[in-house]
């Protein structure tokens, strides 16, 4: 399995170009969703997932999901925040907003937790994608 | 204070499928058609794994 994805990713060009935009363009991915695509001009890649990642972390917020603090002192309470943070510039905005306080009593709000720490985690995803563009791995 | 949602859960886990089989079928795939593919894959096998786990829970609860 693992196998036949390495070598539908494979192409062409095998040894990785390491330049300026290999760094940028992840970085860029991380803060701004599909930002990373963009500026690579995968225009229409780069705007579904703008779309899809900030969707999936918007709904999670409207569903009263809860955004993970730094210190939250609970090792799974860590290891919300690291899919959160994943999701880059929405999570600085939600906590400057001061969204995501999450509702206990309501079960959706425990689905939209879970959707703002798969939006960060896909939020990863595609930075990584982004940086294997710029190093020519990837078309 | 942003608007405030409550989805059933066979609609969050749809919305949720769709969402991420978009960016799997991306970032997983080498080209457009190989991606349209991959992705519509993924939602299919999501929401034919909902259909399942959810009948199977009927069983079991019957």
């Amino acid at each position: 399995m693992a196998n036949s994805t390495a070598g539908r990713l494979k192409t062409a060009n095998t040894t990785p170009e390491v330049n300026a935009m290999s760094v940028v363009a992840p970085a860029l991915g991380w803060l701004i969703p599909g930002a990373g695509n963009i500026i690579q001009r995968r225009w229409i890649r780069g705007l579904l997932l703008l779309v899809s990642i900030t969707s999936l972390f918007v709904l999670g917020v409207m569903m009263q999901g809860r955004i993970y603090r730094p210190n939250g002192g609970d090792i799974l309470d860590m290891l919300g925040f690291i899919g959160d943070i994943g999701g880059g510039g929405l999570y600085f905005l939600a906590r400057a907003m001061d969204w995501g306080r999450g509702a206990i009593h309501l079960a959706t709000a425990d689905y939209g937790t879970k959707f703002i720490i798969v939006a960060g985690l896909l939020n990863v995803i595609s930075a990584v994608d982004a940086h294997h563009i710029a190093i020519g791995k990837k078309q | 204070m942003i608007l405030a949602l409550q989805l059933s859960h066979f609609s969050a886990a749809a919305i949720f499928a769709f969402f991420f089989s978009i960016v799997f079928g991306i970032t997983q795939r080498n080209n457009p058609q190989e991606m349209l593919r991959y992705g519509a894959y993924c939602f299919a096998m999501a929401v034919g794994g909902l259909f399942a786990a959810g009948w199977l829970m009927w069983f079991l609860h019957h």
